[in-house]
């Protein structure tokens, strides 16, 4: 019930302060920072959950935006419609990689993810309609009202995208689906013993997990006023996305919201100050360092910390 | 008495090398079955394709009537067949209550309260009900061979499978654990029972068999085993 | 798309030589992953290591080729360190290192990527040799020099690798490890350090393969993703664990990608390499010759 409460007042709050006189560079920044938090969470429910690395979020994400891009571009289509399909694109793509390789060692799965991000690309490097290597530019349509504009509005969607996401992953994470999980990334034969449908759990995450992410990537055209493939499909959402995770903590899901809050907050300082790549290297090297020093992340941390909570 | 598994003509290769060949087994409803044979003879590649952690290329595995070769594992589980595993495979993440839970979940789909409960009754026979709440990656060797044999005990089986679930325990334990397998059976539980434990599985089979080099060298009851030839010569080599 | 019998000649014979290459880019993965299991998607970021590595050295006039056997005892002791850390910090506490294996890697890739980028820049960079630039002529058929080097010093390094796997005691060790470790370590070898060992050699090829790398084409910081999908299409097509299997994969694929790329376009080319790789994996996940 905590939850839900929190949930609310989040949702009223971001909605709030869409229309509050906050500076605009804010609502450009958070968005990009929510996106992280729901691909980190979609992430988490494979990775954390099942124990199955996605290198390959940007296919997902991509394949939401250029769902989207589709039918505003060919029907005009309104936001909601587009996110839907974004999530039902992303959900197909996630069932599809996950029927070709989950039944195989978990390398494998991660390497056909790579390999989906790359192929995607390239189908979309050579579709004209949908802008082809030098992309398409999007007009936006008129910002509803309330809001004052279209970054605002965005910043309001993308933040009950990210409660909506939390909401999911803690739902799989409590239930029965959860132990189930938990059970095949501890030992999938064991689990198999016991009568859990070890390939149709998996293949739940991985479609949920599609869905999420093809979710968070359809507002993005909208949000740039423009889409082209060699931004979209950038590997460096994979390292976004998974070193949330990582770094946050993979088994709760408040993991990925802290790690992705970080990494976001850094990403908009350092490549400000400094430069791009000096922000993807600090998260690679943070990556590398949780992976081997405090594999339960910063939630496995604080645990430490204080031993009495949760 | 009724045939409860019957495996035919089962075979499994891995590569060049021949785990399994043409093994064939009958076993009665509600029987008391041991089986032995050196290390590396097949038995553990042979409960892996009953219980559907492997799939045997050729042959067929019938279970109650029914043909069960090409099911997934989990699905062998859900119509009665349970195991533990040799080399202990804990649900780490997990409490040792939690990990007995997962089968109540998924096998009997009972609800968690209900589950507790029963689940507590196993870990209060087998004698971990002290550690229910511990991580079950803190357990002692001897302590994750007793969850073994519970988790499968969960999953309320028609036939429980016992691989060497004896190995590393001082004489009375084996004598509690025995116990344990003896109540089951009377309670009409058909078990199988894999050990090295040359005592425990006599005075427990009714019926033994024999594995060397994945064929059946020997079937019998245990008197006729022991003073079998080619047993002791597997064992001791020739 | 137009057919003509000389091109599908000349894209065979180009796919045939780029195909050799791709086997020598790949061979050290085959050992890395194929036969030790390590989830080294960071390979293909430690050859592009290698190219960086052979540009600084040939940069001080030595011949690339030379460079780049210069560098590979350099590489295998990073193989070595690399292999140790790995083993310390994930293989030795089992289970949960499957993720973690993963994102260490994957970690370790884009550090090595990145630190390129600010070291280099994303410019491209080349080397120079008497074999670069200048093309063969036999008959109607040019085929650039340098593609010829990498045929010639691919082939060396398969059939050498092969050998050393079957004639010589630690080779033969090195594939007993991969199928029986515990056997192994009755026999009193100790399987970490032959691990260590073949991780080293797998690395110290990676570093000639870079060369080659620099050699064939241009050469910038993000190639190396591209590469992830050529070398472990091919590890994974061979079968893991098979030298000749990725001969043999690597002549298929260098052959499916020039074919595609002489009637299709470079804008598909890059693709192939993946979209086989989906193929294989749906259809005959243990590959040619797989264990």
């Amino acid at each position: 019930m905590r939850f839900w409460i929190c949930a609310a007042v989040l949702a009223a709050a971001s909605f709030g302060l869409a229309l509050s006189p906050v500076n605009e560079y804010f609502f450009y920044a958070a968005y990009v920072v929510l996106t992280f938090v729901v691909l980190a969470t979609a992430w988490n429910i494979l990775g954390g959950y099942a124990g199955y690395v996605n290198f390959g979020t940007p296919a997902f994400f991509g394949i939401g935006a250029y769902a989207a891009t589709l039918l505003f571009k060919s029907l005009g289509a309104p936001l909601a419609v587009q996110i839907a399909a974004g999530a039902l694109m992303g959900g197909l793509l996630g069932f599809g990689v996950g029927m070709l390789t989950l039944r195989l060692r978990g390398i494998f799965f991660a390497i056909a993810t790579v390999a989906v991000v790359f192929i995607m690309e390239t189908l979309m490097i050579n579709w004209r309609y949908v802008g082809g290597a030098t992309g398409l530019q999007l007009l936006r349509p008129e910002v509803i009202a309330p809001f004052e504009n279209y970054i605002r509005m965005l910043f309001v969607v993308m933040a009950w995208m990210g409660i909506a996401g939390v909401a999911i992953a803690r739902y799989v994470q409590d239930s029965w689906i959860g132990r189930g999980l938990r059970a095949l990334r501890d030992s999938e034969e064991a689990a198999e013993a016991c009568g859990v449908p070890t390939l149709k759990l998996k293949l739940f995450a991985c479609t949920v997990m599609g869905g999420l992410m093809g979710a968070a990537g359809a507002p993005m055209p909208m949000y740039l006023s423009f889409i082209e493939p060699a931004s979209t499909f950038n590997l460096n959402y994979t390292i976004g996305a998974l070193g949330g995770a990582i770094i946050g903590g993979m088994s709760h899901w408040l993991g990925p919201i802290i790690g992705a809050l970080l990494l976001g907050s850094l990403q908009q300082i350092v490549t400000v100050t400094i430069s791009g790549e000096v922000n993807v290297l600090i998260v690679g090297v943070l990556l590398v360092l949780f992976v081997v020093l405090a594999p339960e992340g910063i939630l496995g941390l604080l645990k430490k910390i204080m031993p009495r909570s949760r | 008495m009724s045939s409860l598994l019957q495996v035919k003509k089962v075979s499994k290769h891995f590569g060049g090398f021949t785990a399994l060949s043409e093994v064939s087994l009958d076993i009665a409803q509600g029987e008391r079955f041991g089986l032995i044979g050196p290390n590396g003879s097949g038995k553990t590649t042979l409960i892996n394709c009953i219980s559907g952690t492997l799939r045997n290329e050729t042959g067929s595995i019938v279970f109650e009537g029914r043909e069960v070769s090409r099911l997934p594992a989990y699905q062998r589980t859900r119509l009665g067949i349970a195991r533990s595993f040799q080399v202990p495979r804990p649900f780490a993440s997990m409490s040792v209550l939690d990990n007995l839970l997962v089968p109540y979940e998924y096998v009997e789909h009972l609800k968690e309260a209900d589950a507790g409960k029963q689940a507590m009754d196993i870990l209060q026979r087998i004698g971990l009900a002290a550690k229910a709440h511990a991580q079950s990656n803190q357990l002692s060797q001897v302590e994750l061979r007793k969850l073994e044999l519970a988790r499968a005990m969960a999953a309320r089986p028609r036939l429980l499978i016992s691989d060497e679930a004896m190995a590393g325990l001082s004489g009375a334990e084996v004598d509690e654990v025995l116990k344990i397998l003896f109540d089951l059976n009377a309670s009409g539980i058909t078990v199988i029972m894999i050990e090295h434990i040359m005592q425990a599985v006599m005075r427990f089979s009714q019926r033994v068999v024999c594995l060397d080099a994945g064929k059946i060298i020997c079937e019998g009851t245990p008197a006729e085993i022991v003073k079998n030839a080619d047993v002791q010569r597997a064992y001791l080599g020739a | 798309m137009f057919f003509s019998f000389e091109l599908l000649l000349e894209a065979l014979m180009f796919g045939v030589l780029l195909g050799c290459f791709y086997t020598a880019v790949s061979i050290g993965l085959s050992v890395s992953f194929g036969l030790l299991d390590v989830p080294h998607v960071a390979h293909p970021a430690i050859m592009v290591l290698g190219s960086y590595a052979t540009y600084i050295v040939a940069s001080q006039g030595l011949d690339p080729i030379l460079s780049g056997v210069l560098l590979m005892p350099v590489f295998f002791v990073l193989g070595v360190l690399v292999y140790r850390f790995y083993y310390e910090s994930f293989e030795r506490r089992g289970t949960e290192a499957g993720v973690r294996g993963l994102a260490f890697f994957f970690g370790l890739a884009f550090i090595i990527e990145i630190g390129l980028i600010l070291v280099f820049g994303v410019d491209q960079r080349t080397v120079e040799a008497a074999y670069i630039g200048e093309s063969l002529e036999l008959g109607e058929y040019r085929i650039p020099y340098r593609m010829l080097v990498a045929f010639g010093v691919a082939l060396v390094l398969t059939f050498s690798l092969t050998l050393y796997l079957s004639k010589t005691f630690t080779g033969r060790a090195i594939k007993a490890v991969a199928q029986d470790e515990p056997a192994l370590r009755l026999m009193g070898a100790n399987p970490v350090r032959i691990k260590q060992w073949a991780f080293g050699i797998a690395t110290g090829v990676s570093a000639l393969a870079g060369a080659l790398l620099i050699i064939v084409g241009p050469v910038e910081p993000a190639i190396d993703r591209l590469y992830i999908g050529r070398t472990f299409c091919i590890v994974v097509l061979a079968g893991l664990g098979s030298m000749t299997g990725t001969l043999a994969a690597g002549l298929i694929l260098g052959i499916a990608e020039s074919m595609v790329l002489m009637f299709f376009g470079a804008s598909w080319a890059p693709a192939v390499a993946f979209g086989l790789l989906l193929l294989v994996l749906g259809v005959r996940p243990q590959g040619l010759f797989g264990r």
